[in-house]
């Protein structure tokens, strides 16, 4: 225990990558690899993290990786699993790292026939928000009002009309033996998930938000920042689900920062109007309402 | 392991792998070229609490001597290491 920035693995397993400036999602990945180590073997869908980590022969994994088909991260990765332990092979980690396509939509009936099966992996959905790889599609994670170039924001419609996936809430509902949620605003308490997780047998899920420059139009040094502001107005949270302990919550803001400059800071929500802006209030309260009764509270 | 720059790029046919595995880490370009202002960390004011080395998307910023410095041949730009720095070690320069 007691993983922190000083007891770091000092390594880097994910360099010389092209993603864009400032990318969160790039930021996930590499953090995660540090806390698993080597002896990670990472699979990768269709999606940004594939796009900007393999371009032979620029090959940014330090550790074994491999880019799967887009639905099928969960299913590689049991695969995966089963060979190395077949091979005699012991003490290493099976992880994928998932787009929020990748996991809410297409990936979704892979990842729950795993966690059925509870197979030891490690699966890390880094959600930016939209399909950003093939230039900002909305998902089912991508939240009500955005601008994607599928929910064009204009007189009649502004932006996403449906409300963002309770992903979290249905991968805890398979009754998996860790879940979490996390956000690359805080790393310390990305770094401890994804270790506590390491250290659990089956199937773990790690939901980590990973805003995206280039698809929310916020710039390059604003990533972190704004993760941490998410955080902060409460349209996201820090939770965690165990088997046998139900749901805990890590970060409760004392009051909730303003919804409003969160969203305005950014070119995506820039067009919402100030009804729009109640409508999402509403609604952030409405979901803490569900995270309290989750919590039995 | 890290990857690293290698000082060949595979060109010939014996060079290019077989089936689609190939060595993990190996690297034949730089990122540098995508800055468009540099990070520079003032040695005097750092204080090496390694935040921005932790929150650094590319990796690149590395201990050294109970302080931190930059590896500018992957480092991009973006600033997220000077916003991140509390104690104002860090400022952006123009490139030219
Ligand atoms: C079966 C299939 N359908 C569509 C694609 C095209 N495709 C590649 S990446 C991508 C977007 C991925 O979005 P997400 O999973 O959110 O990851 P991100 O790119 O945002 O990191 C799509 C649609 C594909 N590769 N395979
Ligand atoms: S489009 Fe977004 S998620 Fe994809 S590499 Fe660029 S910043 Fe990262
Ligand atoms: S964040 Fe600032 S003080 Fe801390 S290590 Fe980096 S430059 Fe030094
Ligand atoms: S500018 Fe960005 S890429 Fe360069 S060292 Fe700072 S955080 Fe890392
Ligand atoms: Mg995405």
């Amino acid at each position: 225990m007691g993983i922190n920035v000083k007891t770091l693995c000092k390594d880097e397993f994910f360099y010389g990558h092209k993603a864009c400036a400032g990318c969160g999602g790039s930021l996930a990945v590499r953090i995660a690899l540090k806390v698993l180590g080597e002896r990670s073997f990472a699979v990768l869908p269709a999606g940004c993290m594939s796009a900007v980590g393999f371009n032979f022969p620029q090959l940014c994994f330090g550790n074994n990786a491999v880019i799967s088909t887009f639905a099928g991260t969960a299913s590689m990765l049991t695969g995966i699993e089963a060979g190395l332990r077949a091979q005699g092979i012991r003490d290493f980690q099976a992880v994928g790292f998932a787009g929020d396509g990748g996991t809410a939509d297409i990936g979704l009936q892979a990842l729950s026939g795993a966690i059925d099966r509870n197979d030891d992996i490690l699966y890390i959905c880094y959600d930016n928000e939209a399909y950003m790889n093939t230039g900002i599609q909305k998902s089912s994670l991508t939240p009500f009002g955005a601008r994607t170039t599928t929910t064009p924001a204009g007189k009649n419609i502004r932006g996403n009309l449906r409300p963002k996936k309770n992903m979290f809430e249905i991968v805890a509902a398979h009754g998996i033996p860790y879940a979490a949620t996390a956000s690359i605003g805080d790393l310390n308490d990305f770094m401890e998930k994804v270790e506590k997780a390491s250290r659990i047998k089956g199937t773990k899920y790690i939901h980590v938000i990973a805003p995206c420059p280039t698809g929310w139009g916020i710039a390059p040094d604003e990533t972190v920042e704004v993760a941490k502001e998410a955080l902060d107005c409460g349209l996201w949270y820090l939770a965690e689900y165990e088997e046998g302990s139900g749901m805990t919550l890590n970060y409760r803001p004392g009051t909730f920062a303003s919804v409003e400059h969160y969203l305005k800071r950014q070119g995506r929500f820039r067009h919402l109007t100030g009804d729009d802006i109640d409508i999402i209030n509403h609604s952030r309260d409405v979901k803490w309402k569900l995270i309290e009764k989750n919590l039995g509270e | 392991m890290k990857p690293y720059l290698r000082d060949r790029i595979p060109e010939t046919l014996a060079e290019l792998p077989d089936a689609t595995a190939y060595e993990a880490g190996y690297l034949v370009t730089k990122n540098a070229g995508w800055r468009s202002s540099r990070p520079v960390i003032h040695q005097e004011t750092c204080r090496g609490c390694l935040k921005c080395y932790l929150y650094c998307p590319e990796g690149v910023i590395f201990q050294d001597g109970g302080k931190v410095k930059i590896d500018y041949d992957f480092c991009k730009g973006c600033g997220i290491c000077r916003k991140i720095c509390r104690f104002g070690a860090i400022e952006m320069e123009e490139e030219k």
